[in-house]
């Protein structure tokens, strides 16, 4: 039996907890799913993918975990349409690796791209890109899900059951499984961007690129910001804004073969780093070179890696942090709490706690998914080391974003309590009637929706 | 859950009206906010320990448990569970008892071996059995220094805590298969209502002190600790003393 009892954790390595597995034709074959679901106990069962989210999500503390890495096939592909049916268990850089001979680009990427599709909608995610193609859920023709009676249904956006649709986007997997889902891909002429990189002087200055209307001109744009340095260093910035590039961008030798699936990692990380080593000094250190070694440059071909996921030169880069793991803390506050949202990251960058890993982006319009993270804002991404009084921290970074009118996004989240994101996310009651409707007996469940409260 | 940061949303204390057990909850509330489950005997002592907690920021439930009354700890164990997941038990009752007494009069001896051997045995076994199949959890169970060598003055209680240590020693390694831990915790001479018109030992301590050690050594997961710490430096000497010196140290 391809079943075994496995210590899952997030990406971040805090709180892992037991669950049984189920993988392999378990999961692949739609009787036996349904099966496996209707024999879950009282425990509940969750999917996972390829558990890159960072918190609690995708793990079930005594329960089921099912791996749809199993159902992992393409069905089609149209490049006329560019729409493309496939399992939920496709991860992105399988599916842009595919995509990419017949001009179609993924949509919406995050930061790396190890997630599967299903998990691309339980969380829609974002990318660089939000502010012009919004979240992935917005990129969903259609999909399946397999509910706890074991029915599939077939939902769409604007079909009969989009009430359905849109739990079940954001919904982190407690609606039901999703199985399939149709894409509409986005068309390229190649696999390149054409970039612009600036350095900013400090905070103001980050804000003002980003309020002055030049945002607009770039499909992707973000920043990595500086959130140790304090005084008048605050907030400066390294920017990356660009457009897929075309063909008649490209230079010559790129124009041989411009859909080139072109994304070197260079090495892996072994499991040896120590407790300690991510500090104050170490991350200035890195975060001094960063910012150095972006210049003001124009019109820049780059490659995925160089311009979208420079972190994938790391592989497995959390790592680094040691056994002990670290924090990811992203939060989105509306665009007129800007004030406030000044003094939040003076204060992080006072509060001893450092993050390397500092991602800032102005966010664009959100969609109809009560869940969804994504709303017009200010987005931060740091990430802390656990150390003491950390959490602490957190809570009152809580409870001033929560002031804000702001959220924290669940595939992050690895510690706030339920009355807290309850109050970050006013349609919650509403989308627990949907999913109640939908598994009345809370036969879906994890350690999220446990800590969170949101399963019978 | 115990969450990212170290911070429990449930936790239940079998002995609702420990003064450690109360310390620890209390000293997790400072954190954010928990659902703490208290059980023990109804009586107007729980009622004021539960009164405490909730002014302190917690969600408060009570279970009617009596430790003295092994048949009933399965079902007190279940219900404490139902609720919802406890991510922390402590295993905070106990007696000490008038120990001139305890080695002269069966009744006397017979009631510390049932509540600091018996029951928590007993409730061990209920605790195991609920974290397994829940996934997750860590017991703290509340030891003694008294238990390390046996002493003329206190050596009933000592042996109780001795074969209570055992135990949560060996299920430590029982359970540790299954992700669930176990935090033995030592104490010495802690200043309490239990304590209260003794002379105090060397190195004597405080609720609040023990419930740091405690809530520290869960965050970083460790399986034995002493309160105050250097007690386990003294208690490695002691333990090596020959007896006739032994039972001329003041201790």
């Amino acid at each position: 039996m391809p079943r075994s009892v496995k210590t899952l954790a997030g990406w971040a390595r805090t709180a892992p907890s037991r669950a049984t597995v189920l993988t392999g034709d378990d999961v692949a074959s739609t009787p036996a799913l349904a099966e496996a679901i209707a024999g879950a106990g009282s425990r509940g069962v969750i999917a996972r993918g390829l558990g890159r989210s960072y918190g609690d999500t995708a793990q079930n503390a005594g329960g089921l975990v099912l791996d749809m890495t199993a159902r992992d096939r393409i069905h089609a592909v149209d490049a006329e349409t560019g729409l493309i049916d496939l399992d939920a268990g496709v991860s992105l850089d399988r599916l842009m690796r595919v995509a990419l001979p017949f001009g179609l680009w993924v949509p919406v990427l995050p930061g790396t791209r190890q997630v599967t599709i299903g998990g691309a909608i339980a969380n829609d995610i974002h990318g660089k890109n939000h502010h012009t193609a919004g979240s992935f859920g917005d990129h969903v023709v259609s999909m399946d899900l397999m509910l706890a009676s074991g029915e599939v249904r077939r939902l769409e956006p604007d079909g009969q059951e989009s009430e359905l649709f849109w739990a079940t986007v954001g919904g982190i997997g407690l609606t039901g499984v999703i199985l399939r889902a149709t894409i509409r891909m986005t068309k390229t002429e190649t696999a390149y961007f054409v970039a612009d990189t600036e350095r900013t002087a400090d905070l103001d200055e980050t804000i003002e690129r980003f309020s002055d209307g030049s945002d607009e001109a770039y499909d992707y744009s973000s920043a990595w910001f500086d959130s140790i340095s304090t005084g008048s260093k605050l907030g400066r910035a390294a920017l990356g804004r660009g457009s897929l590039a075309r063909l008649d961008e490209l230079p010559a030798t790129l124009r041989r073969d411009p859909l080139k699936f072109d994304a070197p990692t260079l090495v892996d990380l072994p499991d040896v780093f120590p407790n300690g080593l991510a500090n104050k000094l170490t991350f200035s250190a890195i975060g001094e070179l960063y910012y150095r070694k972006t210049k003001n440059k124009r019109g820049q071909i780059q490659n995925l890696t160089a311009f979208y996921h420079p972190l994938d030169l790391f592989g497995d880069w959390n790592r680094a942090y040691g056994s002990k793991g670290f924090l990811q803390y992203q939060f989105i506050v509306p665009l007129a709490a800007e004030a406030e949202f000044r003094a939040i990251v003076r204060d992080i960058a006072e509060s001893g706690h450092v993050s390397f890993l500092n991602v800032f982006k102005k966010f664009g319009e959100g969609n109809r998914a009560p869940l969804s993270f994504p709303m017009p804002g200010w987005n931060i991404c740091v990430d802390f080391p656990i150390v003491e009084g950390l959490g602490a921290f957190c809570r009152s970074l809580d409870e001033r974003v929560l002031a804000m009118g702001g959220r924290l996004y669940t595939a992050k989240d690895s510690r706030t309590d339920h009355d807290t994101f309850a109050a970050m996310y006013p349609r919650l009651d509403e989308w627990r009637k949907i999913r109640d409707a939908a598994d009345p007996d809370g036969v879906f469940a994890s350690d999220m929706s446990r800590r969170l409260r949101l399963t019978p | 859950m115990i969450d990212a940061v170290g911070h429990p949303t449930s936790l239940l204390l079998l002995g609702g009206t420990s003064e450690i057990g109360l310390a620890i909850a209390e000293r997790y509330l400072t954190g954010g906010p928990v659902r703490v489950v208290l059980a023990g005997r109804q009586s107007p002592r729980l009622a004021d320990a539960a009164a405490r907690l909730t002014r302190a920021g917690a969600s408060v439930e009570t279970v009617e448990f009596d430790a003295r009354d092994a048949a009933v700890h399965t079902e007190a164990v279940r219900k404490a569970f139902a609720g919802g997941d406890i991510d922390i038990a402590v295993v905070a009752f106990g007696l000490l008892g008038d120990q001139e007494k305890a080695w002269q009069d069966i009744d006397v001896a017979v009631e510390l071996a049932e509540v600091n051997y018996v029951a928590t045995v007993s409730v061990g076994v209920a605790l195991a059995a609920e974290f397994r199949a829940q996934g997750h959890g860590r017991i703290v169970a509340l030891s003694s220094v008294a238990g390390e060598r046996a002493r003329r003055s206190n050596f009933v209680y000592g042996s109780t805590k001795a074969g209570m240590d055992a135990f949560y020693t060996g299920l430590t390694e029982a359970l540790r298969p299954d992700g669930i831990g176990v935090t033995i915790v030592r104490p010495g001479f802690v200043h309490s209502k239990m304590t209260a018109g003794m002379d105090p030992a060397p190195l004597s301590t405080t609720p609040e002190k023990v419930a740091e050690i405690v809530v520290d050594a869960v965050t970083k997961g460790r399986e034995l600790v002493w309160a105050p710490a250097p007690l386990r430096a003294v208690m490695s000497v002691l333990r090596h003393i020959p007896r006739p010196v032994f039972r001329r140290l003041p201790v």
